[in-house]
């Protein structure tokens, strides 16, 4: 028996080694591919007037952050996330472009299709960038460089937008490598040189390492790669715990983690940042009323219930504290996410600072049709189910919005006080002050 | 004031009384009790605008007074002190315990601040405090425990002459115990809708004490209970209480008569897998009920047990919560399960035998889980 096997092994051996060509780099199979300033790009197609100027796209008021900055608006200062007040005042010249998401995300979809005919094996990271295992795809296409200079030549051609590409052996290394050569570059890092490249990075270069993890290292005299890989492994398990391990792992080049294809949402929500820090608890209710109907429409849409709601704050210090619940049945009715979330807020008691920003989310989602559901006495419970599956067939139907709860209906014009006060004791008024006067017909 | 009283008589006046006192009450008035020295008795009272709770003791009165003292405190030095008369004298705006040889200052509040109590109203009839205790322990089960609903959090007492039916339900189930009383106005029909944790406090602190009278007038805010010198009055919850006798099915084809120490038991190790109260399966099929719960992933367990089934062969599912906190409400020897059809809400009621009759005056109907196949 041992001996079949091992010539069964061997004859195959003989039968694939032979005929498979020399390709260059064979073993960094790992593509990184990361889209050059995203949004400004898909912008620039249609603007071509503004090719080679700053730009940056952002919501030009209220508290909004940089969503994209053109390389050239990137050379006064200007990142992704920065405040756009600070962005504006880095770089005034900056055309400011509003974002218009729909656009990115036919983009994306176009991207992500040129992605699946060079292999399955696509994970997508974002909207715009994505890993790639092309191993699969070589005796097909070529070496993991031509590969990936095909890639960058065919979205340049069909979408017009420039790709930065990094291979690797590994997910994390190719990451680094598409950073490095950006914009609109291509950088290979073999599979043998792969040590001694990254321990000439800085140490915030590994993923997973950020601002505080650099602190701590700092604090230990640890600030390159190689001084993470210079330091015994039980050094850098009590100085970070069970990440330690994993950081100390990556500084050597290992990283096991391979390309998944479909990413399992482990959880969906939404949040909102208020335009002024906010303490009002009526607004914080419509607010989580608002959440909740956007992250029940999508559970429902994705076929999803969720066990765990989750409510976020952010305080107007930043600081962040984030409540959860699970729940003895699993749940996608807008309504039953936003009573937890409001039990959960009023749990809270009262709140030492305003809020910048309050999020809902659904967690521990599982496949509604596989879920068990415990049933109600209360029909009622259905209903508010039941209309709420009615109101997403209206939005598929019509677009969305066109119906909300009535406390989520935009105000007329902003009044004085003395109307404000008036407000809930007039019926009539309050009718139609709830309906805007234009409406559509 | 000065007065003399046991230590073992005053702990047990303080503590019963102080127990209603809020964590954080509204005014700091409220956090204190109420203590009030005449005629060779000692009167104590707490209140928190929502539960009051008086209660006389006798006690050697030196000098008539009354005060206002930290419940909380004053309940904690009770029940440390020795067992020894204690003797409670005011000096000036403290308030001095003393008790062998130990002594306790305790600063006093101004008695002028207290607000008055509510006044129990006219005593609508009495009860057996030992059948009313079991009846509430029965029913509270099935009340919400979520604050957000708080019409759940109650318990609707319904009135009709001489009869009480206690219900409850947290939308999944729904507890229903009839107890007879003695009512002083023959005829009386009234509802109330009382917390579930102040009817639990009354059934534990004063269901041992013989006769429960119980107050409540039909236009009144406030129920009160008496019991042994001890009185207690609560607000009653504000709202409609949902129409849910209706929800008992009339007709149930399918009847399971299993014993029920054996079937909590059984239930008890079965969902030791059932993580996260994932439901525990029970097939009857004939002569036998199999109990089994987890999934192919995870862990398994199950269980087989004489059942008789009268009807059809069902499947039906259970938090398993809520399967054990029915059977464990039940002391008869038996549990009859009467089911309409799988999805459809399944009756507990109790049973003397196993080929018998059930009795209805304790009914716990519980919704069953939809497994993902049904």
């Amino acid at each position: 028996m041992a001996e079949t096997g091992s010539d069964a092994q061997q004859g195959q051996g003989e039968m694939l080694t032979p005929r498979r060509p020399v390709v260059p780099h064979a073993d960094s199979h790992i593509l990184h591919v990361d889209m050059d300033a995203f949004f400004v790009a898909v912008e620039l197609l249609e603007r071509p007037e503004l090719v080679g100027k700053p730009v940056i796209v952002g919501f030009p008021e209220g508290r909004s952050v940089v969503l994209s900055a053109s390389y050239e608006a990137r050379k006064s200062g200007v990142r992704s996330a920065m405040p756009m007040s600070s962005a504006m005042r880095m770089c005034p010249r900056a055309v400011v472009i509003e974002p218009v998401h729909r656009k990115y995300y036919d983009v994306s979809a176009r991207l992500m299709d040129i992605f699946r005919t060079v292999t399955d094996l696509v994970e997508p990271l974002s909207v715009d960038e994505a890993f790639l295992d092309v191993a699969g795809a070589i005796r097909r296409l070529g070496s993991p460089a031509e590969i990936g200079a095909a890639i960058r030549r065919q979205i340049r051609a069909e979408l017009g937008i420039t790709a930065s590409v990094g291979i690797a052996s590994t997910k994390f290394v190719a990451k680094i490598a598409s950073a490095r050569c950006k914009p609109d570059g291509m950088l290979l890092i073999p599979a043998k040189d792969t040590v001694a490249y990254l321990h000439t990075l800085p140490v915030q270069a590994l993923w997973g390492v950020g601002a505080k993890t650099v602190d701590v290292l700092a604090k230990l005299g640890i600030h390159t790669v190689a001084d993470v890989a210079g330091t015994p492994l039980p050094v850098m398990k009590r100085a970070l715990g069970a990440t330690g391990e994993h950081v100390h792992n990556l500084s050597w080049g290992i990283d096991p983690r391979p390309v998944t294809p479909v990413r399992e949402e482990k959880s969906l929500g939404a949040e909102t940042t208020f335009a002024t820090d906010t303490n009002d608890e009526a607004l914080l209710r419509r607010e989580l009323l608002r959440l909740a109907h956007k992250t029940g429409a999508r559970l429902r849409a994705s076929g999803q219930v969720a066990r765990t709601v989750a409510l976020k704050l952010k305080y107007s210090d930043f600081s962040t504290i984030t409540r959860s619940r699970t729940l003895g049945t699993p749940i996608d009715s807008a309504q039953l996410l936003y009573a937890e979330a409001v039990s959960m807020l009023n749990r809270l008691g009262s709140r030492p600072l305003s809020l910048r920003l309050i999020g809902l989310r659904a967690e521990g989602l599982e496949l509604a049709g596989e879920a068990t559901l415990q049933l109600s006495l209360e029909r009622r419970a259905d209903n508010w189910r039941d209309a709420e599956i009615a109101l997403d067939a209206v939005d598929a139907k019509f677009g969305s919005s066109s119906l909300v709860p009535a406390r989520l209906l935009p105000k007329a014009a902003p009044q004085g006080e003395q109307g404000k006060s008036e407000r809930p004791r007039v019926p009539g008024r309050q009718a139609s002050e709830g309906k805007p006067d234009k409406l559509p017909e | 004031m000065k007065f003399r009283v046991e230590r073992d008589v005053l702990t047990e006046a303080v503590s019963w009384t102080a127990r209603s006192l809020s964590p954080r009450p509204p005014v700091p008035v409220l956090s204190g009790l109420l203590l009030k020295a005449e005629n060779g008795t000692l009167s104590l009272a707490s209140f928190d605008y929502e539960i009051s709770a008086r209660l006389e003791i006798p006690a050697e009165v030196a000098e008539e007074g009354t005060i206002l003292v930290s419940g909380r405190l004053l309940a904690d030095i009770c029940r440390s002190l020795p067992s020894a008369p204690v003797d409670i004298s005011t000096d000036g705006a403290k308030v001095t315990v003393s008790c062998r040889n130990s002594r306790f200052n305790l600063a006093t509040m101004p008695v002028s601040d207290y607000p008055e109590l509510p006044a129990l109203p006219d005593v609508s009839g009495t009860v057996s405090g030992d059948a009313f205790a079991q009846a509430v322990s029965q029913v509270i089960i099935a009340s919400s425990k979520d604050d957000t609903l708080p019409i759940l959090t109650g318990v609707k007492m319904e009135i009709e002459d001489d009869l009480i039916t206690l219900l409850a339900t947290d939308r999944y189930r729904l507890a229903l115990r009839e107890v007879h009383w003695k009512p002083s106005t023959p005829g009386i029909s009234t509802s109330a809708l009382v917390k579930a944790k102040t009817l639990n406090e009354v059934a534990k602190t004063l269901g041992g004490g013989g006769e429960l009278k119980i107050a409540l007038s039909n236009n009144s805010e406030l129920i009160g209970f008496e019991s042994g010198g001890r009185r207690t009055t609560s607000l009653l919850v504000d709202g409609d209480y949902p129409k849910i006798r209706s929800l008992f099915p009339d007709v149930t084809p399918i009847h399971a008569t299993v014993e029920t120490a054996g079937l909590a038991e059984a239930v008890r190790r079965v969902s030791l897998v059932a993580e996260r109260n994932t439901p525990v399966r029970m097939a009857f099929t004939d002569g036998q009920l199999t109990l089994d719960a987890g999934t192919g992933e995870d862990a398994q367990a199950s269980e087989a047990m004489e059942a008789a089934l009268t009807g059809d062969e069902i499947t039906v599912a259970f938090n398993p919560h809520y399967l054990s906190e029915g059977l464990n409400a039940f002391d008869s020897k038996y549990v009859r399960f009467s089911f309409t059809s799988a999805p459809k809400p399944a009756m507990m009621t109790a049973q003397a035998e196993l080929d018998g009759e059930n009795q209805d005056d304790y009914r716990y109907l519980v919704m069953p889980v939809r497994l993902p196949n049904q």
